[in-house]
């Protein structure tokens, strides 16, 4: 037998040479990676390095599984042995020890598979029925006065968004409306807080959440009343429901969703008291600017009125009209030549018509006045026999004396 | 809003106050407003921005619980 072994054609490896080809071996094969299994804990360790040792077991079988640190720090629950669970992660070999295990990178509670693929189920029809479209989305006022929440009474979710509105625009009024956010009777205690709270005080925006915790804590958030709900709110929703890992159906069907209770009550305020603080400072030195800028206008008025006063003081006044008497003299000679012209026309008229009325035009006819002491003898009474007349005809006058009363 | 009947400035809320202020710092800004308007337009604004400041600074987080459909103060249990 040991002579064979010259003859022999095997394959020789080191120990380091094999366990690395094992490893590559499982580690090339896409059906050992990135896998869930299932099985119940035992032997968990959790040593001061912070990661997480244990073994996965069934009734035939038992897989050596780690859970690095960072990995762990996301778990929503604390593995337990005994606890039935799912490991997601890949297959590899420890070489040192020549392990083989799964090296996990998540771990959920048995039964969330089936959980998960209902909340694919439902997100599909509550999307074909467009409660998740964007143009549904409604906007988020910058500055709500009024800030409805709706989540447990007794939740660390409610202390995170109270301290954060408090923190950061403590002008807001708050109004709560308690309610289970875990069990059978919660999908429908959340629907009726949302209308009591649309309905009675009409909120500015509503912050629909609750803290962290597994998929069956959260799956109130994935029902469908509530969904529609969301969707029917008078105010707009945001959303912080768990972490920032957890997506539930209300998360899709709020205005906006927030990765936590906390940054829901940060996105209800994206204006600050620091931010009005700031505002009313800049807005005092505009107030305090234009009346600076009122009094330099009232200035330059005043200025512009004394070089107005200049421009018509009484010296220059004077030097105008001077000017404009000047003017007025020049175009009044012009207009004094016609108005004579005008007045020499008239009065030529006025000689004609006159001239026509006159009784000496009479004379040039052929009759004659006969005057008395200068008065006319218009009747035979007038004369006596004796009276001394005068006689006026066309071309002079001479004397004569009644003789004879007829 | 501050033409008519300015309502008195200790009862106005922030977003009152703050309206206003900025109401007058345009009237203010633009320049139309007669000198004497305008100095009265300037103490009130003073007075707002102070109002202002005041309710910022005693500023509560005011917070009420819907029971039965009415508002009651809401204890908090720290």
């Amino acid at each position: 037998m040991e002579q064979l072994a010259l003859f022999d054609a095997s394959p020789r490896w080191t120990v380091t040479e094999l366990t690395r080809h094992l490893r590559q071996l499982l580690e090339a094969d896409p059906d050992l990676q990135g896998i869930w299994v299932q099985g119940e804990i035992s032997n968990l360790s959790k040593p001061s390095s912070g990661h997480i040792y244990f073994t996965l077991k069934d009734s035939g079988a038992a897989l050596r599984c780690v859970l690095w640190k960072t990995e762990a720090a996301h778990l929503r629950f604390a593995p337990q042995d005994g606890m039935a669970i799912e490991a997601h992660g890949s297959l590899g070999i420890y070489e040192v020890s020549g392990q083989y295990q799964l090296y996990a990178d998540s771990l959920r509670p048995l039964g969330e598979g089936a959980l998960y693929q209902e909340f694919l189920r439902l997100k599909a029809v509550l999307e074909a029925e467009g409660l998740f479209d964007m143009a549904r989305k409604r906007p988020i006022p910058a500055s709500p006065r009024r800030i409805g929440i709706v989540t447990s009474q007794t939740g660390a979710a409610l202390q995170d968004m109270l301290n954060t509105l408090r923190r950061r625009m403590p002008l807001a009024e708050v109004t709560l409306a308690p309610t289970p956010v875990q069990g059978a009777e919660a999908p429908l205690a959340l629907v009726a807080a949302l209308r009591n709270l649309n309905r009675v005080t009409a909120p500015d925006v509503i912050l629909l959440a609750r803290g962290g915790g597994s998929i069956e804590d959260l799956w109130a958030f994935n029902d469908e009343r509530l969904v529609h709900a969301v969707t029917e709110s008078q105010a707009p929703v945001i959303t912080g429901v768990g972490h920032e890992t957890d997506f539930t159906l209300a998360d899709f069907a709020a205005d906006l969703r927030a990765p936590t209770p906390s940054a829901a009550a940060e996105l209800a305020t994206s204006i600050t008291v620091l931010d009005l603080r700031q505002t009313l400072n800049e807005i005092e030195q505009i107030l305090a600017g234009s009346m600076g800028a009122l009094f330099e206008r009232q200035h330059n008025l005043l200025e512009g009125f004394q070089s107005g006063l200049r421009f018509y003081s009484p010296l220059r006044r004077v030097q105008t009209e001077r000017q404009r008497v000047d003017e007025l003299s020049r175009r009044g000679n012009a207009m004094q030549a016609h108005r004579l012209e005008l007045a020499a026309a008239q009065l030529k008229g006025f000689q004609n018509r006159l001239t026509a009325l006159s009784p000496l035009a009479v004379l040039q006819r052929g009759y004659a006045v006969v005057t008395k002491n200068k008065r006319v003898v218009a009747s035979k009474s007038q004369v006596q026999d004796g009276d001394a007349l005068r006689i006026r005809l066309r071309d002079g006058e001479f004397d004569a004396h009644v003789s004879g009363d007829g | 809003m501050a033409k008519n009947e300015p309502k008195p400035i200790d009862v106005l809320t922030y977003e009152e106050a703050f309206a206003d202020l900025e109401t007058i710092v345009a009237a203010l800004e633009s320049g139309e407003r007669p000198l004497e308007e305008s100095m009265t337009l300037f103490e009130r604004g003073q007075a707002l921005t102070k109002r202002c400041a005041e309710l910022l600074d005693k500023a509560e987080l005011k917070v009420q619980a819907l029971v039965d459909e009415s508002l009651v103060d809401f204890e908090e249990s720290q």
